[in-house]
């Protein structure tokens, strides 16, 4: 059964935004967050999330798993509500005792809690459609320049693809250490937070002493093979645009433009 | 193809601020030449040396003494490192520390990657290579989900895709059942076969070796009995003070000739044993 986790959280399906470079995906993802937090307007707000909308019926993802993410968030959502409905000076509009609410402080945590929303069902749109795998890759082509100061691009892409393949190895070796020592008495399940954590402890000894070994062989296989690294490598896949991607960026930067007209105010009657 | 002149591996042991504390010979002075296409198996128990003569094989460890030369290549020589390996391809006993990608095709086309090869001839190397050892179907799958056989006969495609002239399978089948050791071995005579690929099988299953061309016994390093394996398994009696077991078949032979049937020497496989009685039972 452990077997079966899924890291990230892809959807699979086959759609427009499944089949569009990761590349795109990356960067219309930090795009579209930068264009929320440019203009507290109620008319960019809804042209971003009619966007969003356009894009999550794109997509065929069905729409409780966007709703995942913000589960998650809920309480720091409250949270923010709070501080930003209490703590915003203005026009007093209703108070308890100290506390006031003003209209400022309302005005504030609605486009709060419509950037939080809008923030995290984009980029859980981002991941649903992207595995992780070509995340990584795009990050790697992305930071690619990052190499003329020297920085181990394709070293930490390397390393982030192993990691993801061993993710689900060393869960298994953790359920077999468990279940070898819970057969010689070990207990893991009772006594307070400090016992259980105490309980861990010759759990992670082999865990790490097994994932050390691992990737001492795993190093060796690979020199084996040739790898050293990034350099004199070609792609079995390599990352390339197509129709569709230029297309996309096009979609893109009309909608950007878009977000500033209306941000502005540039059309008098809107 | 390969010729190895009286090679020495040492183990340094080490405390902990480095001072050297003992040496293990590993490997002591060892002498072996294979030719092209041939199949070797090279057996020993554990700690015999085996696996250290293999990586020596590969360029992953260097002889302390004497020399290794592969393909008229010295192992030492620095810029002939990336030619040795892409030569010697190395396979691994556990099949879950040597898949590095998260599909099939992709693990296997990592080796043509390292070496440059352009996009267009890796993928059709990743075909060939996976059809040779029977696992295209599953070029889309993800190594957790295959079964050890499965897993070592896509290390083995991932070797291959690099188009080695030479494959030294170390303990392959070391991690796996009965079932999944048949497939592996199944692939690796069939490249010897068919591509004619030399093999270097290291094991310590005995049944694995009697195809082999030619078999070299390890003991403390040194190279203790070699020969075919018809001369290798007639000495029984050998075998078993190195702490090796012999196939059944030859253990049944020697037992039954030990106590008074004229039966040859190394019978191998359960076809000759039964021909042999037949013989036998006709004569009398």
């Amino acid at each position: 059964m452990i077997r079966e986790i899924t890291i990230g959280q892809y959807y699979q399906t086959d759609s427009i935004l499944h089949r569009l470079d990761p590349r795109v995906k990356l960067i219309g993802t930090i795009l579209y967050i930068v264009s929320i937090f440019l203009y507290r307007k109620p008319l960019p707000f809804a042209l971003a999330a009619l966007f969003l909308v356009l894009c999550i019926m794109l997509s065929k993802v069905p729409f409780r798993y966007m709703i995942r993410g913000l589960k998650t968030i809920l309480f720091l959502m409250l949270f923010t509500a709070a501080f930003n409905l209490f703590l915003t000076p203005g026009e007093i509009v209703w108070s308890i005792g100290k506390l006031g609410i003003s209209k400022e402080g309302i005005l504030a945590t609605v486009y709060m809690i419509l950037r939080m929303i809008l923030l995290i069902i984009g980029s859980s749109l981002m991941t649903l459609t992207t595995t992780p795998n070509q995340l990584t890759d795009a990050m790697e082509k992305l930071l690619w320049p990052l190499t003329k100061i020297h920085l181990p691009v394709h070293e930490v892409a390397m390393m982030m693809s192993i990691a993801l393949r061993f993710i689900p190895i060393l869960l298994e070796e953790t359920d077999k250490i468990m279940k070898a020592q819970m057969a010689r008495g070990a207990d893991f399940e009772s006594g307070n937070l400090l016992k259980r954590m105490k309980a861990m402890v010759p759990l992670l000894v082999p865990l790490f002493i097994a994932a050390f070994r691992r990737a001492n062989d795993l190093a060796m296989a690979m020199e084996a093979r040739c790898y050293q690294g990034g350099e004199g490598r070609t792609k079995m896949k390599p990352l390339r645009y197509k129709g569709r991607d230029t297309g996309a960026f096009v979609v893109l930067i009309c909608y950007l433009a878009a977000m500033i007209v209306l941000g502005k105010g540039l059309i008098p009657i809107l | 193809m390969f010729d190895i002149r009286n090679m020495v591996h040492e183990y340094f042991r080490r405390d902990e601020e480095g001072n050297v504390t003992g040496i293990t010979t590993a490997v002591d002075h060892v002498n072996l030449q294979v030719a092209p296409g041939d199949f070797i198996a090279i057996l020993g128990h554990n700690g015999s040396g085996k696996s250290t003569l293999a990586k020596h094989l590969n360029a992953i460890l260097y002889p302390s003494e004497g020399s290794v030369w592969v393909d008229g290549m010295d192992t030492r020589d620095e810029e002939k490192l990336m030619a040795i390996r892409q030569t010697t391809g190395m396979v691994f006993q556990n099949p879950d520390n040597q898949i590095i990608a998260q599909l099939v095709e992709e693990d296997v086309g990592f080796g043509p990657e390292n070496l440059g090869v352009p996009t267009d001839e890796i993928w059709q190397r990743v075909e060939e290579s996976l059809k040779a050892v029977g696992m295209y179907e599953y070029r889309k799958k993800s190594p957790n989900r295959l079964s050890g056989g499965q897993k070592q006969r896509v290390s083995i495609a991932g070797v291959l895709a690099m188009h080695p002239k030479c494959i030294v399978l170390d303990e392959p089948t070391a991690m796996l059942d009965p079932s999944g050791r048949r497939e592996v071995i199944r692939a690796a005579r069939a490249l010897n076969d068919v591509e004619r690929i030399t093999v270097i099988l290291i094991t310590h299953y005995m049944e694995e070796v009697v195809w082999a061309d030619h078999i070299y016994v390890m003991d403390h390093g040194k190279v203790a009995m070699e020969g075919t394996p018809k001369e290798i398994f007639s000495r029984v009696e050998e075998l078993l003070a190195l702490r090796l077991s012999v196939p059944q078949v030859t253990l049944l032979a020697h037992e039954l000739k030990k106590r008074g049937l004229p039966l040859p020497a190394g019978i191998l496989t359960r076809d000759e044993l039964v021909k042999e009685l037949v013989k036998l039972k006709s004569r009398r």
